[in-house]
């Protein structure tokens, strides 16, 4: 078996294996193999292009870009996503602006350790992908399965603009798959997580697992829940979830970031002003509740989408 | 030097005029300490500019022509109407494209010598430059930082100019020197006088040799008086006329000229030749440019990523 975090790494191992171009920069990231190990032993395999760097998030992405820029693929961490607003200067207006601005692109790719697991609180806990969604010349990636942890980080490496790659701590160790894939589905891409008939469940990352929990519970009343992962919230496949919300004629949109202006409420928008013959029922919504991400696991629990929290929604939904 | 005091003169002379699309920044009085920085590097190097360095820029390759279709936003400037005046640059080249957020190419230019230095070049220097203003950011403490940890062929000069836009030295930094900013972080320090050209000439080209010939990161310190506005918006109302007045308030082309002369390098007569040649090239340029057209909306290509298949679409209504 392989977890979703050794995915992450086996891409890491290939990619530095395959192109001598690209290298690991991030705090605590060489001999110690970073916090969470994702990049256990690349620095012994690969001598010189697994280089801890100083606590400057800044300047860790910074440096990213100046070696892009002379043909370098980077790959830089953010030891916890929520770190990368010390990086954010860098990422929003020179990566993401450099190749409009000057012609010349920008391959880096940021890997942000998000969203929340038990006992993380307000500052280890935060799920960023809208954030960097909304500026032009971002790629904005949420792997919701060792498959495309594996695969979309590979895809990230190869790209050649820069890359937002949000990695969900809580499915680290928890996901497992039997083994790594040989093909992918291309970058840009949804993908049916589940087919299903009365209802859309659009969503990506670690809430993927638990929509698809939500729609097994709901199938004990005879629904059947198609459920959308998006994989890349940037660009966002609004084709493949038009297709699924013509079929099921009712959207739910959950997702473990805040709920003002982020994905659930862009995918409402663009299903609300092209598919609006399609719906049945107004389109919901599901986000982690308007406040920092709270400290206690009882509180953490109530704070974001869980699959009971879905299914009620969904229920909800269904009886509109 | 001359060169680009006349044309930032013409720039200014345009903008009075209505002719420009945005802002003019200009370097007047930081010439000196601007053109050794582009002087001393070969092609190879690395140079980020910064606001104030028209004269390192033309001395490291950029041209009039080029800064002319970028300040009059003709469609065959190097940043095609999407980037204006201070902005431009030519990456590929390694002459850096400036964000307006100070301190951030230091880190960017870091990342390039990495990068070279992972490739097994040597003997590549990257420059950059900034103001005593942005000596105040995260990104220049972490940038500074990061290359003396790797121990860089980084040249950061500090054109210690004595106002950031309209706030003094006295409200910006408490350190008796800006030279302790490099010590702070192990890095080498000069300073030089920002007004002499020959002393900047000299104290550069020191420093561009120490890094080139692996003595880490180097920080220069000019001292210097900007002799115009932040801007041209801006009539500086604010300089201290004592300071002008003051020796750091002395113009340094004309120190330049004067020094040339008295060392015997060039009459007052051939000096006013090369003005007069200077202003010929820069009026023609401005002329030609003038006519050229600028960027079409229509033929834009509005996406800020490079590869077209994921470009997100958004439908118009």
């Amino acid at each position: 078996m392989i977890t979703y975090l050794q995915a992450i790494t086996a891409a890491l191992d290939k990619a530095l294996a395959d192109d001598p171009r690209v290298f690991l920069y991030g705090q605590d990231i060489g001999a110690f193999g970073g916090a969470f190990k994702v990049t256990k032993n690349l620095a012994l395999k690969f001598p010189g292009r697994v280089l801890d760097a100083p606590l400057s998030e800044d300047a860790i992405v910074g440096v990213a870009i100046g070696a892009a820029i002379e043909g370098m693929r980077p790959v830089v961490e953010m030891q916890f996503a929520d770190f990368s607003t010390c990086g954010y200067n860098q990422i929003v207006n020179h990566a993401a602006t450099l190749f409009y601005r000057t012609g010349v692109s920008c391959p880096i790719v940021v890997r942000l350790p998000s969203g929340g697991t038990p006992g993380s609180g307000p500052f280890h806990s935060q799920s960023m992908e809208t954030l960097y969604a909304h500026y032009p010349g971002l790629i904005v990636m949420t792997p919701g399965t060792v498959e495309d942890a594996y695969s979309m980080m590979l895809e990230a490496v190869a790209l050649d603009d820069p890359v937002i790659f949000c990695e969900h701590k809580f499915l680290y160790n928890h996901l497992k798959a039997e083994k790594l894939p040989q093909d992918s589905t291309p970058v840009g891409k949804a993908r049916l997580a589940r087919h299903g008939r009365d209802a859309t469940i659009v969503t990506y990352s670690a809430m993927v697992h638990e929509s698809l929990a939500a729609a097994e519970e709901l199938t004990e009343d005879g629904y059947e829940i198609e459920i959308v992962d998006l994989r890349t919230v940037k660009p966002l496949d609004t084709d493949t979830v038009l297709a699924s919300v013509a079929r099921t004629g009712r959207l739910l949109c959950v997702s473990e970031e805040w709920p003002w202006g982020g994905v659930a409420a862009e995918v409402i928008a663009r299903v609300t002003s092209e598919g609006f013959g399609l719906l049945d029922a107004p389109p919901q919504r599901l986000n982690a509740r308007d406040t920092p991400v709270p400290y206690h696991p009882d509180l953490w629990t109530a704070h974001r989408p869980t699959a009971d929290a879905i299914v009620a929604a969904t229920r909800r939904l269904l009886e509109m | 030097m001359l060169l680009a005091r006349i044309l930032e003169e013409k720039l200014a002379s345009l903008y009075r005029a209505g002719a420009i699309k945005g802002g003019v920044f200009l370097g007047r009085g930081q010439e000196a300490l601007s053109v050794s920085v582009g002087i001393h590097l070969r092609k190879g190097d690395i140079f980020a500019p910064l606001i104030r360095d028209q004269a390192g820029r033309m001395a490291f390759g950029d041209t009039v022509l080029d800064t002319l279709r970028t300040y009059l936003g003709s469609q065959l400037g190097s940043m095609r109407g999407r980037d204006g005046n201070i902005h431009r640059g030519r990456p590929r080249e390694g002459y850096y494209a400036m964000i307006s957020h100070l301190g951030a190419m230091i880190p960017a230019v870091c990342g390039a010598l990495m990068a070279r230095r992972m490739r097994g070049e040597t003997g590549v220097v990257g420059a950059t430059c900034i103001g005593d203003g942005g000596t105040s950011t995260g990104a220049f403490h972490e940038g500074l930082n990061v290359a003396a940890v790797e121990k860089l062929p980084l040249v950061l000069v500090i054109a210690n100019n004595q106002y950031a836009y309209s706030t003094p030295a006295s409200r910006q930094f408490a350190c008796k020197d800006l030279m302790d900013k490099a010590v702070g972080y192990g890095v080498a320090s000069h300073r030089v006088d920002g007004t002499d050209l020959s002393e900047c000439l000299r104290v550069l080209g020191e420093a561009v040799r120490a890094a080139r010939e692996g003595g880490g990161p180097q920080m220069v310190v000019g001292d210097l008086l900007r002799l115009v506005g932040h801007g041209e918006h801006d009539d500086a109302s604010y300089i201290d006329p004592a300071l002008k007045a003051a020796h750091l308030g002395r113009d340094c082309v004309k120190v330049g000229e004067n020094f040339a002369v008295e060392n015997g390098w060039a009459t007052v007569e051939e000096i006013a030749d090369w003005r007069a040649e200077a202003k010929k090239e820069v009026d023609a340029t401005a002329a030609k440019v003038q006519r050229e057209a600028s960027p079409d909306p229509a033929e834009e290509e509005w996406t800020a990523i490079s590869d077209a298949r994921l470009a997100d679409n958004f439908i118009e209504a």
